[in-house]
């Protein structure tokens, strides 16, 4: 009888012994241990394992949303074990911890360690100060690049507006505004490298004795044209052929945002300077893009530096050939095809020179608000 | 003078009417590509995706030897037609409809003719799809019928890396995001404010700016050609504008819920998850969205992080190679463009109401 009380009460003990703070010590390190192994485990049977394609993306795929869950919820579970006192300073940086963490390694910090990059040679070892800069803007390759963003700007953003705020007018009085956005918006959904693909398919050239199988060639002859290579010939006017891509894509952008915000100027307004007897054209001009001034503006910005960063459609359709390099086509080349770090993290030092006065204009937006 | 009914009715006309044309010459380039994708390599190669279009064409009756007599320097008559040899060269239309043509040189040739008739009905084939699709190898019937094996390009395989690439890349930064959102909304610790300007300031930060440091990171890390870093990257980068436009929505639900919760005893933790949550889902979703396609037809980052390593290959990854390896096949690079398009049209024609609804929040601020 002795005996098994004892044991009872030793059964009790251990309970209480876990009840105890040193027990939840000990269990807030093990379950931790525990997911770390397995995460790791997880991490490696990814990166080697030799399981059929579909598994490996299932796996991957719980393995990753599941994980950053888990470290989430484990976490908050540790937290929650403090003293009130530190559970309260602690917890918001298990809210915010994570995202300023990720900012920190892959955009802040980035940008220093770039620009200190930038200040050395290809090797990263020798200091040569500015030189990298020097380079940039004297290497006749490069004037080429700018030039060329420069002509993506003039034509590809503007003509991107022009066209969504035309389409946003037209759809907002036509009878099938739905289907025509919806149609105008779907280049949208499409990649850089498909858009590429089919523009590629459109500028097709065949020698001028066979049929042309590229649309534009083909109206081009049947107007009594020689076939042309359209990405390819009068330099730098090429790049317009490129450009347009880029308009059929962001058109749709422009377009919906633009819709919105006709959609929001005052009915009342419109009609009465129609009673007045202005003419539309009057209506468009004078009360129309006044009144959504402020949305031209944010649509422009957006547009010109999106436009500021095109890479994949020149990558794809001429690789920076026939003169058509951009910015970001020349970074990728010096980065990773010509191995010059030095002066690729120049480039990219510039890319951000020219988004700073959109940097300290959205600052000042947010500074200006009372509420946070 | 016009009356006004009149005049409106000029307007109308003339708003649809270039409607309609904007709306035509947007389309034509996708509807171009999802037809050539069903034709064959033969016909793609020959003549315009136009051409199975109803159309006429002129469809060769007979064949006649050169008439004897005619004098290929003078004037000819062949069939009732009168012409020099250059005019028939390029095809005399006969009164009655058909079409005479001199096919070869002066001395050696035969006599074409043609009748103009309507086409239906052109050949389409699901080869192409075929083709892309398959793995190792597929095999293709040529029309004389005999069995040719040719290499597949494996389109199956990226698009199961496209998804084990996109839906983490999609879920892990909303996720981290609306923590962070609901923090900077709701919580009160020191740095709040300066972390929320890093926020701002990192909104229009260009992503060329990290890909060298954080490449030098993931070869030191080990981590280069993994899911894992390229779930980073893209987390990285799309963080700061959905934490942004999380932010704002967070911060606009009412007040009096977080309080009411808060006296009953529920933590922050389960105030986020069983509330928060539940009450942003219009939020979230116009963000995953527009996330998800971003992602889905990212090719810088995949190209940069994933490199050449073609077992973990993305399909935007897989397109341009083919359009660098086999540029002339157009009856395999249509096809696997679509492929590459099924997704994100689904998803973007299903889902256009909060895509719309997500980009409409993202443009309030620039």
């Amino acid at each position: 009888m002795a005996k098994v009380t004892q044991s009872k009460s030793s059964i009790r003990t251990v309970i209480e012994w876990f009840g105890t703070t040193l027990g939840q010590i000990i269990v807030a390190i093990v379950v931790p241990v525990i997911t770390g192994y397995v995460m790791v485990k997880g991490f490696i049977f990814l990166r080697d394992g030799e399981a059929p394609k579909y598994v490996i993306a299932l796996v991957a795929i719980i393995w990753g949303v599941g994980g950053v869950a888990l470290i989430y919820y484990i976490t908050n579970w540790l937290i929650e074990k403090l003293p009130p006192k530190w559970m309260a300073r602690l917890q918001p940086f298990l809210f915010v911890g994570p995202a300023v963490a990720i900012l920190s390694w892959y955009l802040a910090i980035p940008t220093f360690r770039t620009l200190v990059t930038s200040l050395y040679d290809r090797t990263g070892e020798v200091f040569v100060g500015l030189d990298n800069y020097i380079a940039v803007f004297s290497e006749r390759i490069m004037t080429v690049a700018f030039r060329n963003n420069l002509l993506w700007i003039v034509f590809g953003a503007t003509l991107s507006v022009l066209f969504g705020l035309l389409v946003a007018v037209l759809a907002d009085r036509s009878r099938f505004e739905k289907f025509a956005k919806s149609l105008i918006f779907m280049p949208m959904a499409i990649s850089f490298v498909g858009a590429g693909v089919i523009w590629n398919f459109i500028y097709e050239v065949k020698d001028a004795a066979s049929p042309q199988i590229g649309l534009l060639n083909a109206i081009w002859v049947g107007l009594g044209g020689q076939p042309q290579a359209w990405t390819a010939m009068n330099q730098p006017w090429n790049n317009l052929f490129l450009i347009i891509i880029v308009i059929w894509l962001q058109t749709g952008y422009a377009m919906v945002i633009f819709s919105a915000a006709i959609k929001g100027i005052p009915g009342e307004l419109l009609e009465a300077a129609r009673v007045d007897g202005a003419t539309e054209v009057q209506v468009f001009f004078r009360i129309m893009i006044p009144y959504i001034m402020g949305t031209i503006i944010t649509v422009a910005t957006t547009v010109v530096i999106f436009t500021l960063k095109i890479f994949d459609v020149v990558w794809v359709m001429t690789g920076g050939q026939f003169a058509t390099h951009v910015i970001a086509t020349q970074f990728y080349r010096q980065a990773f095809t010509n191995q010059n770090k030095g002066m690729a993290s120049a480039i990219a030092i510039i890319l951000v020179i020219l988004v700073i006065p959109v940097m300290i204009y959205n600052l000042r937006q947010f500074a200006d608000e009372e509420a946070f | 003078m016009k009356s006004a009914k009149s005049q409106q009715r000029t307007r109308d006309f003339i708003v649809n009417g270039s409607l309609l044309l904007l709306v035509f010459i947007w389309t034509i380039p996708t509807l171009g590509l999802l037809i050539s994708s069903f034709r064959t390599r033969f016909d793609i190669q020959t003549s315009g995706w136009w051409k199975v279009l109803p159309h006429r064409e002129w469809v060769q009756v007979e064949e006649l030897d050169i008439p004897e007599g005619a004098d290929p320097d003078g004037i000819m008559t062949i069939e009732g037609v009168t012409g020099t040899f250059d005019e028939f060269r390029e095809g005399i239309t006969a009164p009655d409809g058909q079409q005479i043509v001199w096919s070869g040189n002066k001395r050696l040739a035969t006599i074409r003719i043609s009748d103009e008739k309507w086409v239906f009905f052109p050949e389409l084939t699901l080869e192409n799809y075929g083709q892309v699709l398959a793995g190792k190898t597929y095999e293709i019937k040529t029309s004389s019928g005999e069995v040719r094996t040719v290499e597949g390009d494996n389109f199956v395989g990226a698009f199961l890396n496209s998804i084990t690439v996109s839906v983490p890349a999609t879920i892990i930064p909303i996720l981290i995001a609306a923590f962070a959102a609901y923090g900077f909304a709701w919580m009160k610790f020191p740095g709040r404010k300066m972390f929320f300007v890093l926020v701002v300031a990192l909104l229009v930060i260009p992503l060329q700016i990290a890909l060298v440091p954080i490449l030098k990171d993931y070869v030191r890390l080990d981590l280069n050609g993994t899911f894992l870093a390229i779930w980073l990257a893209h987390t990285g980068f799309g963080l700061p504008l959905a934490t942004y436009l999380l932010f704002n929505y967070i911060k606009g639900l009412p007040r009096d819920i977080l309080e009411s919760a808060f006296i009953d005893g529920a933590s922050h933790f389960t105030i986020f998850i069983r509330l928060i949550i539940p009450l942003s889902v219009p939020a979230l979703a116009s963000f995953a969205i527009f996330q998800f396609l971003w992602v889905w037809n990212d090719y810088l980052i995949a190209l940069v992080f994933i490199g050449a390593k073609p077992d973990v290959q993305v399909l935007t990854m897989r397109i341009a190679d083919m359009v660098g390896s086999r540029g002339a096949d157009w009856h395999l690079l249509t096809a696997g463009a679509f492929v590459s398009m099924l997704l994100p049209l689904l998803v973007f024609f299903s889902l256009q109401r909060f895509f719309i609804r997500g980009m409409l929040a993202g443009s309030v601020k620039g």
